[in-house]
């Protein structure tokens, strides 16, 4: 692992990363998932329950943003507890016409909120962006570090 | 439809187990973005001292939600599939999910809130393996939304 315990102190960065979204990307996380809840590769079926548009499953976003704690710790197995409350949609546009071009971007920060010395553990608080606008609210992932 | 008050304080048992396979562990790995190379290789997986390879921190919700479709299907539960949103979600690792293991899941409906017309359901899903030893823990909360929301 890159990261020691004892190296870390609260508020300290631990990076960010910018996360581009497609259709294709959920329709990937759905067949990996099992969820195939037609909201998320839908659009006339999205629209007809009241959605702007086609939109990531919470959990495709909630997955994809906890990466950037995996790749700081360098263990994924390090995260022991993790935890969100979904509050916005990411709407997904279509970009059949442009396929190199995103449908969404969604862009994470990470900052160490709390460190439990006994436990030898670091809460990490993330903040989930998209079109301006917290996506994930209290994002925190706990890690057990060496 | 309305939600049954009567659901908070129920129990599903765990039900087919369901077997993580290396495959699996790659593709969801794939899915979410993640590029560490102890969810695709072993070799890297045992390096940091696992013993095969190791499943993204969210992986748990195939076999959370396999145990919540057990409530949503129940007809005596009152939801309507269409009208669910999934508003917050948790996972606690006992340790970490790896290839290999065989999983079930004990569904647990630890409260149920009246929210306008709707209602708001937490689900909590014990994890173990097929020979008792516990994984993982998750909850969430599913937001049913009433007929005017």
């Amino acid at each position: 692992m890159t990261v020691q315990f004892r190296s870390l102190e609260v508020g300290q960065e631990i990076g960010s990363a910018t996360i581009p979204i497609t259709r294709q990307d959920l329709v990937k996380y759905a067949g990996a998932s099992g969820d195939f809840n037609p909201i998320h590769w839908n659009q006339a079926f999205a629209m007809s329950v009241g959605l702007p548009g086609v939109i990531a499953h919470g959990m495709f976003t909630m997955g994809a943003a906890v990466q950037l704690v995996s790749d700081w710790t360098g263990d994924p197995g390090a995260v022991v507890d993790y935890q969100t409350r979904f509050t916005k949609l990411v709407i997904v546009e279509d970009t059949t016409a442009e396929p190199a071009a995103a449908g969404a971007v969604v862009e994470v920060r990470g900052v160490i909120g709390a460190i439990n010395s006994e436990e030898k553990t670091a809460r990490v608080d993330l903040t989930v962006m998209y079109g301006g606008q917290k996506v994930l609210v209290k994002a925190q992932a706990v890690v057990k570090l060496p | 439809m309305t939600i049954n008050p009567e659901l908070q304080g129920r129990s599903y048992p765990a039900g087919d187990s369901f077997t993580v396979g290396r495959e699996a562990i790659r593709d969801f790995a794939r899915a979410v973005k993640a590029g560490n190379r102890a969810h695709y290789d072993v070799e890297a997986a045992q390096a940091l001292g696992h013993r095969d390879l190791v499943a993204p921190p969210t992986f748990a919700i195939i076999v959370a939600q396999r145990a919540d479709a057990q409530l949503i299907a129940d007809p005596s539960a009152g939801i309507d599939f269409t009208r669910v949103v999934h508003a917050d979600q948790r996972f606690i690792h006992h340790r970490p999910i790896v290839a290999g293991d065989e999983l079930v899941a004990e569904l647990h409906v630890d409260q149920v809130r009246a929210m306008g017309g709707g209602a708001m359901i937490t689900t909590r899903a014990e994890i173990f393996t097929v020979d008792g030893e516990r994984t993982a823990t998750t909850t969430s909360s599913l937001l049913v939304r009433g007929e005017e929301q």
